[in-house]
């Protein structure tokens, strides 16, 4: 069940470089676990420390209070790479519960909108303001559609309107899909002779 | 009817109930593969809700990401850590509960999922194959409309047999001219993704074709495939022709006698009709591509053996060419190599294993480099050693192990060390991927080999032309004159 998402307002932290792939978000020799909670202290793990384990003082994700930055400002491309859930789950568990860029890969923005994390792609005018004071509260209204921030007009964003209902509504994708079993034994049904 | 891709096709054939503005379409799942990595959660969320494996019929698991590749010593499997031990523990709990049928340590079958799943005729032309996997897309290879999903849609295909999923769009790429002769499938998929940038397939499901892609046999085809997402694409596709039908036949899960021959007819069918219209249209000349590797730590990064480093276009190049210790302007080629590596789902298949010990039979891997060779599946494994690629490997002084993922995403204890450059046939570059620190040259099984033998990132022709010229001289050396022309 995806966390129920309406809107947020908080500070945001930016990773401008481009093609942040899901190795960096979080590194293959952490995805050795059988639940979903506890990777945030893993997510940019070697960005973060350094071959012993010590924190790297200048690792911007290592001087912030992730209370306070619930948003994620990258580079383009961000999230590329493999589908593991894990990028999201360790997102979310750092703290973040927004990520903003100007484009997103594919499996990423579906596994994220799957857990509550609102991936959001803008124009590069709009990401260069937003980039340029992430020390400004940031507004995202999903119910709008809309992200404020200071006085500056208001950015208009779109998500998958299903993926949307789930967020501000409450809907279980899971529970849908079930609720459309009779479709999918009708499906199976007309399918003669069955292949595999 | 409007003329129609061969995603349409696939695609129609899989719709429970059609998309809408507000609501996805509900689409079948014919084959889903199940590893140890993305699926534990899925399991545990089903069970939480009181919900079966609805379909274990079309479900097939197998262990390959955690798995050690050396022999177990006494009984007991070297797994790299305890939580690796309890993750595959864990799928084979979930396989037993659920009867879903699991390629597991003492199956011959076994084998990294994407390697398997078409060796055992799972993978069949117009299916939908889904897969917590972003290299899923392999399976595209065969005509299959097939693609990585997460660990929730894991759960949804377990408990449902389908996903909520828009349409993507529709992209071919058709690669043009007749390949030069040592130019392989991983060369092809390099230059492509070369050409589309490592964001440039995103939104798409590229279809494949062209007199290039036609000439690879399916192997070659399906690492091709396999490369899509390194472009962004969630799936590639091939139309299945008379090579797909010859490879398929014979295969356990594939129908026999007449029924191949009922099946093989509609499988044929399976093409974009002439007048069909793309969403996007890339076309490479094939003719032009030459052996690839990358100098940067994106797939996208790649270029001619022997071609300088470009200068960077931006802070990402900069940073990239710094991680790797590449300078713009100069070769790549002069850089020692400590670790090569053979194997996963993109370079892992018998006649890749076959491109490399062609190279390295009679020779011997420079002291000081590392070589590791990996079979894709038990039954490479079992191939290989028939024909005797395993000697040729260790006599040459590589590493022979038992299948497995290994050091393409190294959680399994295989890894290449901090600041190690490696040169790798698997398919991601990314920094950290083969080990914190790791430095990776993505390349084909050729080349790879070639660069254990001297040590330094080698064009495999150079050995190609020495090997034919010993054996024919005067049609070799035209050979040469024409390839250096
Ligand atoms: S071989 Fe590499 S890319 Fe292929 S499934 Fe295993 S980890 Fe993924």
């Amino acid at each position: 069940m995806p966390e129920p998402f309406v809107s947020l307002t908080s500070k945001a932290v930016v990773l401008s470089q481009a093609n942040i792939d899901t190795d960096q978000i979080i590194p293959a020799r952490f995805l050795t676990t059988t639940t979903r909670e506890g990777l945030g202290r893993h997510a940019f793990h070697d960005w973060r420390y350094e071959a012993d384990g010590a924190a790297k003082p200048e690792a911007v994700l290592n001087r912030i209070d992730p209370s306070e930055r619930r948003i994620l400002i990258t580079g383009p491309n961000f999230a590329c790479g493999s589908s593991r859930e894990h990028a999201p789950w360790a997102l979310m568990d750092y703290g973040f519960q927004a990520v903003i860029s100007t484009s997103i890969a594919d499996i990423f923005t579906s596994n994220a909108l799957k857990n509550g994390l609102l991936p959001i792609e803008v124009s590069q005018a709009d990401w260069d303001a937003l980039a340029a004071e992430p020390d400004r509260p940031i507004r995202i209204d999903l119910e709008a559609c809309e992200i404020r921030a200071g006085n500056a007009a208001p950015i208009a964003f779109s998500v998958e309107p299903f993926a949307r209902r789930c967020l501000l509504d409450g809907v279980d994708p899971l529970g849908w899909l079930l609720a459309r079993l009779p479709d999918i034994h009708a499906y199976e049904a007309s399918r003669q002779p069955e292949t595999a | 009817m409007p003329p129609e891709t061969l995603l349409d096709k696939v695609w129609k054939r899989h719709v429970v109930t059609p998309e809408s503005d507000d609501a996805p379409a509900v689409l079948y799942v014919d084959l889903h593969l199940v590893h140890e990595v993305t699926s534990p959660q899925a399991f545990a969320e089903i069970e939480a809700r009181g919900l079966t494996v609805r379909r274990p019929d079309r479900t097939f698991a197998t262990l390959d990401h955690s798995t050690p590749t050396l022999p177990a010593i006494e009984g007991e499997r070297p797994y790299a850590t305890p939580e690796a031990r309890a993750q595959v523990e864990a799928l084979e709990v979930s396989c037993a509960r659920h009867g879903v049928e699991l390629a597991g340590w003492d199956s011959p079958d076994r084998g990294v999922v994407h390697v398997m799943g078409p060796e055992l005729g799972l993978t069949q032309p117009g299916m939908t194959v889904v897969c917590g996997d972003s290299h899923t897309a392999t399976h595209g290879a065969f005509g299959a409309l097939a693609f990585g999903i997460g660990t929730s849609e894991v759960g949804h295909v377990l408990a449902t047999q389908c996903l909520a999923q828009r349409k993507p769009r529709a992209m071919r790429v058709t690669v043009s001219g007749r390949l030069q002769p040592g130019v392989s499938g991983k060369d092809v998929a390099l230059a492509i993704i070369a050409r589309l940038g490592f964001g440039g397939g995103t939104g798409y499901v590229i279809e494949y074709a062209g007199e290039a892609i036609r000439s690879l046999d399916m192997e070659g085809r399906m690492t091709v495939c396999n490369m899509s997402i390194e472009a962004g694409a969630r799936a590639g596709m091939i139309a299945p022709d008379a090579t797909t039908v010859a490879w398929l036949q014979g295969r356990r899960h594939v129908p026999k006698g007449e029924a191949l021959a009922r099946a093989a007819a509609d499988w044929l069918t399976l093409k974009s009709d002439a007048e069909a219209v793309f969403d996007a249209e890339i076309e490479i000349d094939g003719a032009a591509i030459r052996p690839m590797a990358t100098w940067g730590t994106t797939p996208d990064a790649g270029a001619a053996i022997g071609a300088p480093v470009p200068q960077p276009r931006n802070a990402s190049d900069e940073k990239a060419m710094h991680y790797m210790g590449f300078e713009p302007g100069a070769a790549t080629t002069d850089h020692p190599i400590d670790v090569v590596f053979v194997g996963s789902c993109t370079n892992g298949r018998l006649p890749d294993l076959r491109a490399a010990a062609e190279v390295l039979r009679g020779r011997k891997v420079k002291p000081g480099v590392r070589m590791l060779v990996v079979p894709g599946s038990e039954a490479v494994r079992r191939d290989a050693e028939a024909e005797g690629l395993d000697r040729v490997f260790t006599e040459a002084g590589a590493e022979w192990r038992i299948p497995g993922c290994s050091m393409c995403i190294a959680m399994n204890g295989d890894f290449v060390g901090p600041g190690q450059l490696a040169v790798s046939t698997s398919n991601r570059n990314f920094e950290g991927r083969q080990g914190k620190g790791a430095r990776t040259i993505l390349a084909s099984p050729a080349t790879a080999a070639a660069s254990a033998v001297t040590g330094f990132l080698t064009d495999p022709r150079t050995f190609a032309r020495e090997a034919s010229l010993l054996k024919q001289p005067s049609a070799a050396r035209e050979a040469v004159g024409v390839q250096d022309a």
